[in-house]
Formats: C-alpha cells, sequence, structure tokens
C-alpha cells in the first residue's frame, strides 16, 4: 500500500514514507505549503488511516493509502473532470416545486429550501457544455450532496434536455451518476421521470449519439433502472455501489447473507452489466478515447 | 364462492368490510330461515310472516348499500391500497377469461428462463388482434410461489420485450395489465441485471413502432411496473394504486419505520390512487369498478376495462406510427412539475 502511494510525493518525502518512523509531515503534498492550518486532516472512511485533505484532494479525493474514491460533490466533480474553466452551465434557472404538497416528518418544501441554502443549487444535477481533454461534451451531474441525488421533475427535465441536445449537436453526451433513486416526495411524477430520460436516450441512440454512462458511489433504484443503464458505454469508478434494490432490502427479503462484493463495480463487470470498471484519475482519458472511437 | 356476483360477499381479509360481513351474515340467515313452526304455507300467518320476513330483508339490504358506498366513497389511499392487493381481487388471468378471446400464451425471454410472474400471449380484445403482457401474483399459495407472489424477474421483464418486439414484427397492438407490488429484490435478480432490464424495456417501448396501452389492474408497484407501463396511454382501474415506492417502504425511510399509522401516512402523501394519478397527469383515465370494488363484480369490472381498450385501441390505430411515436414522446416529455425562473 505504502509503495503505491509514493509516486504522488517528491523523492525525499517518498524514502520515509515506507518507514514506520514518518510524520504527517512526510505525506504532506509536493509544494508543502505551510500556511495550512492544523486540523485539516481527514480519516479515510474504508481503511481509517489520517491523511492531509490537501494531500486526498489533490488526489481526486481518492484516498491515498487505499484508493478508497471518496463521495464529491457536482461542483467538485466537473472541475476534476473537465478543461480549465470549460464547462458552461445550463438550465440553472429549472427549479422543483413541491407538487403534492408532500409532508413527511417535515415538508418537501421546507426540505428542498434547507438543501439549496446548503448546497447553492436549486436541484440535484449540475448540467451543461464543456470540454473534456479538448473534446466537446454535453455533462450532466448528479449532485448527491442535494436529496442523496434523487430524481425528481427538474432532474429528469434537464437529463431529458441534455440528451435532446446532445443529440442536435451531434455532441457526446456524459452522465456521471450517483442517486439515492427516484424522489418520494414527488411520488408518480419521480416515477416518469424514469420513463422521460429512457426515452430521452432512446432519441438519442436513434439520432445515432454516444451516451456514455459513468455510475458512482452509490447508483440505486430508479436511476440505476433508467438512463444509468442505457450507457452505449457504461463505466463505473471501484468499488461504486451499482443496484436496483439496496443490499439492505435484498438482506431483509431474502434472509441470507450476500455474495462477497455484491453489488459493487467489479461484481458488475463480473456479471456482464459495465464496460470497464476505471480510477478517477484515468476518467478524463478513458472518455477522451471512447469519443474518439465512437464520438461524431 | 360465487365470484361473478359477491356482492353480499365481503373479502375478510379487508378489516373495513367486515361491518359488512355482519349485515350480509343477518341477510343470509333470514333469507334461508324456514317458516316458524305451525304456520303452514300459505296460511295467513305464515304470510305474514313472509312479508316481515321480506321486509326486514329489504331494510338490511338497504343498510348494506349505503354502508358500502359510505365505505367506498371515503375509502382513503392505504384501504385503496389494501383493496388492490387484496386475495380476493381479480387478477390478470380473470380479465384474460373476462375480456381476451382465444388467449395463446407464449413462453421464456430466450435467454434464461420463464418467469412465471409475467405472462404474455396473443388474443383478441373485441375486434382487436393484439399482444397481451400482464403481470401474474397467482390465486393460490402453490400458483403464488411459481409466480413469485407477482414479482418479475429480469427475464421476465425480457420476455415481455421478446414478445413486444414480435407485436411490433407483425403490427400487432400490445396491451399490458399491471399488477405487481414490484420488481423482485433478490440475489438473482440482481446479478442478473433488473436494473437493466427495467431500463432498456422503458426505452424500447417508448419507440416501439406499434400502439401500446398500459393498465394497472390493481398493484402499480414502482420501476417494477413501469417496467412494462411505457405506453400511449396509461389507465388505472378505480381502486388499482401507482407510486414511486410502496407505502410500507416510503414509511421505512422517510418515517423511519413502518407500522400501520405510518403506513397510511406515507399512503395519503404518496398520491398513489387512480384519481390522484389523473389529477398529476401521470394517467390519462381511470376506470370505473362496481360499486365496493372489482372484487364484488368482476365481470362488471372486465366489462369496463374491456369497453376501455377496444375504444383506446381503435382511437391508436387510427394514427400514423410517426405521430404516434411522437405523441408517446410528447406525453412522456410533459410528466412532471417544475418552475422555470426568470434568471
Ligand atoms: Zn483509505
Amino acid at each position: 500500500m505504502a509503495e503505491n502511494k509514493t509516486s504522488t510525493l517528491s523523492t525525499d518525502v517518498a524514502k520515509h514514507a515506507s518507514g514506520a518512523g514518518r510524520t504527517w509531515q512526510d505525506v504532506a503534498p509536493v509544494d508543502r505549503r505551510s500556511d495550512v492550518p492544523e486540523g485539516l486532516w481527514m480519516r479515510c472512511v474504508n481503511c481509517e488511516a489520517m491523511s492531509y485533505r490537501k494531500q486526498v484532494e489533490l488526489n481526486l479525493d481518492v484516498c491515498p493509502e487505499c484508493d478508497y474514491h471518496n463521495r464529491i460533490g457536482a461542483d467538485q466533480r466537473v472541475s476534476q473532470l473537465v478543461d480549465p474553466d470549460s464547462f458552461e452551465p445550463m438550465w440553472e434557472n429549472l427549479a422543483p416545486v413541491d407538487p403534492l404538497g408532500f409532508v413527511d416528518r417535515i415538508p418537501y418544501a421546507q426540505r428542498l429550501e434547507q438543501e439549496q441554502a446548503k448546497t447553492g443549487h436549486r436541484d440535484a444535477l449540475l448540467c451543461g457544455k464543456a470540454f473534456i481533454k479538448g473534446r466537446g461534451v454535453v455533462l450532466a451531474v448528479m449532485d448527491n450532496r442535494f436529496m442523496m441525488a434523487s430524481m425528481g421533475s427538474v432532474v429528469g427535465e434537464k437529463i431529458a434536455r441534455c440528451a435532446e441536445l446532445a443529440a442536435e449537436t451531434d455532441q457526446p453526451f456524459v452522465m456521471i451518476a450517483a442517486s439515492g433513486g427516484a424522489r418520494m416526495q414527488e411520488s408518480g411524477l419521480s416515477l416518469a421521470q424514469m420513463a422521460k430520460t429512457s426515452a430521452a436516450i432512446g432519441r438519442l441512440d436513434d439520432a445515432g449519439g454516444l451516451f456514455i454512462s459513468v455510475l458512482t458511489d452509490p447508483t440505486t433504484g430508479g436511476v440505476t433502472a433508467s438512463f444509468a443503464m442505457l450507457g452505449d458505454v457504461i463505466i463505473a469508478e471501484p468499488k461504486a455501489l451499482i443496484c436496483f434494490a439496496g443490499p439492505r432490502v435484498i438482506a431483509n427479503t431474502v434472509r441470507e447473507q450476500l455474495p462477497e462484493g455484491f453489488q459493487r463495480a467489479e461484481f458488475l463487470l463480473d456479471k456482464g452489466f459495465i464496460d470497464r470498471v476505471v480510477h478517477r484519475k484515468d476518467l478524463r482519458s478513458e472518455i477522451s478515447r471512447v469519443i474518439d472511437y465512437a464520438g461524431k | 364462492m360465487s365470484t361473478l356476483n359477491s356482492t353480499y360477499n365481503a373479502a375478510l381479509d379487508l378489516d373495513f368490510e367486515r361491518p359488512l360481513a355482519a349485515l350480509e351474515q343477518q341477510i343470509t340467515e333470514l333469507e334461508t330461515a324456514a317458516p316458524a313452526p305451525g304456520s303452514a304455507p300459505g296460511s295467513e300467518a305464515g304470510l305474514n310472516k313472509q312479508v316481515d320476513l321480506a321486509a326486514e330483508v329489504r331494510k338490511l339490504r338497504q343498510s348494506h348499500t349505503a354502508m358500502l358506498k359510505k365505505i367506498y366513497n371515503n375509502l382513503g389511499a392505504w384501504n385503496t391500497v389494501k383493496v388492490a392487493r387484496s386475495a380476493r381481487r381479480p387478477q390478470v388471468t380473470d380479465y384474460l377469461r373476462l375480456v381476451v378471446k382465444d388467449f395463446a400464451e407464449l413462453h421464456g425471454d430466450r435467454r434464461f428462463g420463464d418467469d412465471k410472474a409475467v405472462m404474455a400471449g396473443f388474443g383478441r380484445i373485441g375486434p382487436h388482434k393484439c399482444l397481451i403482457v400482464g403481470t401474474h401474483k397467482g390465486k393460490d399459495t402453490k400458483e403464488r410461489v411459481a409466480c413469485n407472489f407477482g414479482m418479475p424477474h429480469p427475464e421476465g421483464y425480457r420476455k415481455a420485450l421478446r414478445c413486444m418486439k414480435m407485436a411490433e414484427k407483425f403490427g400487432l397492438p400490445v396491451v399490458t395489465l399491471i399488477d405487481t407490488a414490484g420488481a423482485y429484490p433478490g440475489v438473482g435478480a440482481e446479478q442478473r441485471g433488473q436494473a437493466e432490464a427495467i431500463a432498456v424495456n422503458q426505452l424500447e417501448m417508448s419507440r416501439l413502432k406499434t400502439p401500446i396501452v398500459a393498465v394497472v389492474i390493481g398493484e402499480g408497484g414502482s420501476g417494477g411496473a413501469l417496467g412494462l407501463g411505457v405506453a400511449d396511454r396509461v389507465a388505472m382501474m378505480q381502486y388499482a394504486w401507482y407510486s414511486v415506492i410502496s407505502p410500507e417502504g416510503c414509511a421505512a425511510i422517510l418515517w423511519k419505520t413502518a407500522n400501520p399509522e405510518t403506513n397510511a401516512q406515507a399512503a395519503e402523501a404518496l398520491k398513489l390512487t387512480a384519481a390522484d394519478n389523473l389529477k398529476a397527469g401521470t394517467i390519462d383515465e381511470v376506470i370505473e369498478e362496481p360499486l365496493g370494488g372489482a372484487h364484488r363484480n368482476p365481470q362488471i369490472a372486465a366489462d369496463n376495462l374491456g369497453k376501455y381498450l377496444t375504444k383506446t385501441l381503435r382511437d391508436l390505430k387510427r394514427y400514423k406510427i410517426e405521430n404516434l411515436l411522437r405523441n408517446r414522446y410528447d406525453r412522456l416529455r410533459n410528466i412532471g412539475k417544475i418552475k422555470e425562473l426568470a434568471d
């Protein structure tokens, strides 16, 4: 493990890295900025190793110790994925409403306000035009910070518009999926977004357009069971949970031990439902490669 | 069991029908009551007794009807779910018998197996030769187990799609009859691509070059229902439910616990009844059921379903296929509520 990580460190750091007596300063970023205050360490949720937050960020939010791919919000994803300053957001004016007057423990309308304040976005999908290694794409990124990137009317509408734009402009449509599923608070209207987005991907397919679906942790429920599984090429990040029914639901239904690695990206690869598992650091180049083969 | 007219045969799995059951028992007892001893048939005393009895029965029947109306006019979402799930409710096999002529079943997905939770086959509805697909829950324990209680595996969705593609090839319209709690959440289902199967069905149904009509006849459980529910026209039977998640699933997540109280709250919040779906624009029509639900009179329910299908198929067949597909796309495209702000 320690050997793997040294490639990202300068050589003088690297010579300490495998030793037992290494200090946190040893794993600081190469530029060793000393102006970062203390307390900016983070513990990996997978291997529990403490890492310098800045170091993890430079590593695209992947744990330098164990390669665990942390969940990231849509803004961060966009900045990691596209050519600098190339992202041009679209349809930011689309906002959710509370069509059914849904109240659970708190009203949906209130929940929306909270999520909007928290994320600075109106709903759970950031989309627009961008360049990836110089290749023009229509890009959509689901934002797991916003109600676990659940799909309601706004998310469905934006995805349909993206697919239609990609068909009209002969550009590839790249989707970074992550979702808890269809949004319960819009009930039947959310369910219908599955059909709407699938139909829009069908139109793009009819037009000969390329749809690259990238599944990230976690992609579940009605999102998996619609556009996410309809990519011409489907890529997943390592260890991402990808499922229709969640593992807990299944465990409760079948009352048996679930197979090792069940519903993780590598499991789906083995079962034949995705094309590639790609490390986050290789995502830009792998998407570009697919576009060069299959894009217009 | 008289299945064709069971107005006086309350469904015992419906708690709110128990008061009706009590009345029905009284009616039955009075109707079968032997004339009192000593009052020979035809005697004045005997006649009076019979007149009294008849009047009493008439009164009880009136109260029964009044009670039935009262219960079913204020059913509420959670009780609607119970009606939709009742073991007495007509299933796809009943409608195949009562609505469809000459049903010829087709089996298997040509990939993995034959999922008995999904039925498919040729049949005639009125004058229309069709391809019919339906989810099947099963009647007795053996059949229910064989049908996996109406919860399809991926091979069920793939069987349906294979048959629908054949319908497209031979110019037959497609009718789907939906009655499922949802797609089965199991290990095999997941590893054989439940999500992929449902996704592909939606995409392919959205561009299938033949008319499609979908009707939720009982339960319309989420993606598992939608995997057979993309159509030119979507209808629901009056006491069916159709929603993004079951009330229990919703209660467990949003209310943190599923019990009769939170289930009822979730059912109301989800706006899952036929009337609510019509209002939200997720369906196009509600097919009326007899007073007290389809389980009281499956023949009337079937007649109404048959009339709806015959009329709708006739309407859809008039469209040029490119117009039909454009309308189908636009119909889906327009479902949803958002606001477009100025900035
Ligand atoms: Zn780690």
